[in-house]
């Protein structure tokens, strides 16, 4: 076994966030110190009123290597995008 | 309503302000950027509370004796040594992490228990700063506490450690149940001994050394004490001059 404590991954609500985002990681002995060590860490200027950490290994990443076959296809796809439609003038907010 | 002494501010102070010296030490030397980040920011909390208490004494003194012109600054930095009025044990070198974190502990527990009682009493002043200050004394006992049971539930060499803290630091907690005449009468010490010896003992229950921590307290021990009344470790000496140099050397230097 490592001697080193495991990596955890730390999100944050900010004030006026809905979501959690990803602010960076941090070592922790256990979830209940990651999430101390993550209020110490990262929320010292006020960033954040929640905080979310999981350990880096539980996190399943796409390979980089993939990317070509994983996300160039979508470049050309444009009608993906929903701005063909013509709306009504009445419609507001769109 | 009694008049509050203005010592027992300055007590509140100066164990604030000590012990927030002594943590920060710490800075740069933690056993983890993670944990040297959380010790340093329980030092900038502590200091914090002590330019809350340093402040209202200082209002306090000026009032009382219209010569002098006290701020927070001149009550920190140039009293000497017979002038402060914390325990003993906050001034004692920082240690180890074992002990370092079990003083932490030791002292966020009487803090809070006292702190508590302060809040309910009637100088509005102190209230405010004593409900303002438990926040964060809340997150020091957590922070502490867990650490008490991570080392004594720990490996063989973080128990031993903590066994030779708890050894060392006891005979220091003797103080913070001896009260002194510039206590309000609203600290009633009998009951914050009761509540803080029932705190403690859960914790190292559940650090799996209750048999250790009975053993402590079964023992009669003579205990230190003389810091309420401005008799000090040899310690407290060497930490005034390296906190206070900077103003000693150059009166009224700011940056």
């Amino acid at each position: 076994m490592s001697k080193d404590w495991p990596l955890f991954e730390v999100f944050i609500r900010s004030r006026q966030g809905l979501d959690h985002k990803h602010v960076g990681s941090l070592h922790a002995a256990d979830a209940v110190m990651a999430i101390e060590n993550a209020r110490d860490v990262y929320t010292r200027r006020m960033e954040g009123v929640s905080i979310w950490v999981v350990e880096s290994r539980y996190i399943h990443a796409s390979d980089p290597g993939l990317s070509d076959q994983l996300f160039d296809p979508a470049a050309d796809k444009i009608y993906r995008h929903p701005t063909f439609y013509d709306l009504p003038d009445e419609l507001k907010h769109m | 309503m009694a008049t509050l002494d203005t010592k027992f501010i300055l007590h509140l102070a100066d164990n604030a302000l000590l012990l927030g010296h002594r943590n920060s030490e710490w800075t740069g030397h933690g056993p983890i950027l993670e944990q040297d980040i959380a010790i340093s920011n329980i030092a900038l909390d502590l200091v914090g509370q002590a330019r809350y208490f340093y402040q209202y004494a200082a209002s306090e003194i000026n009032l009382r004796h219209p010569a002098r012109l006290e701020t927070e600054d001149t009550l920190a930095y140039l009293r000497d040594a017979r002038d402060f009025y914390n325990f003993l044990m906050v001034e004692l070198p920082k240690g180890d992490w074992a002990v370092t974190t079990l003083r932490q502990f030791f002292f966020s527990c009487w803090q809070k228990l006292v702190l508590v009682k302060i809040c309910a009493d009637s100088d509005p002043q102190l209230s405010a700063i004593a409900q303002k200050s438990l926040k964060e004394i809340n997150y020091h006992l957590q922070w502490s506490a867990e650490w008490i049971i991570r080392l004594g539930d720990g490996t063989d060499e973080s128990r031993e450690r903590l066994l030779a803290a708890l050894d060392l630091l006891w005979t220091y907690t003797g103080e913070f149940f001896k009260g002194s005449a510039f206590y309000p009468p609203v600290l009633i010490m009998e009951e914050i001994s009761e509540a803080w010896h029932s705190l403690v003992d859960s914790v190292f229950t559940e650090a799996c050394l209750q048999q250790e921590f009975n053993n402590v307290l079964s023992k009669t021990r003579w205990m230190h004490s003389g810091g309420c009344d401005g008799l000090h470790t040899e310690h407290l000496g060497y930490l005034l001059a390296e906190m206070q140099f900077l103003q000693r050397a150059y009166p009224g230097c700011t940056w």
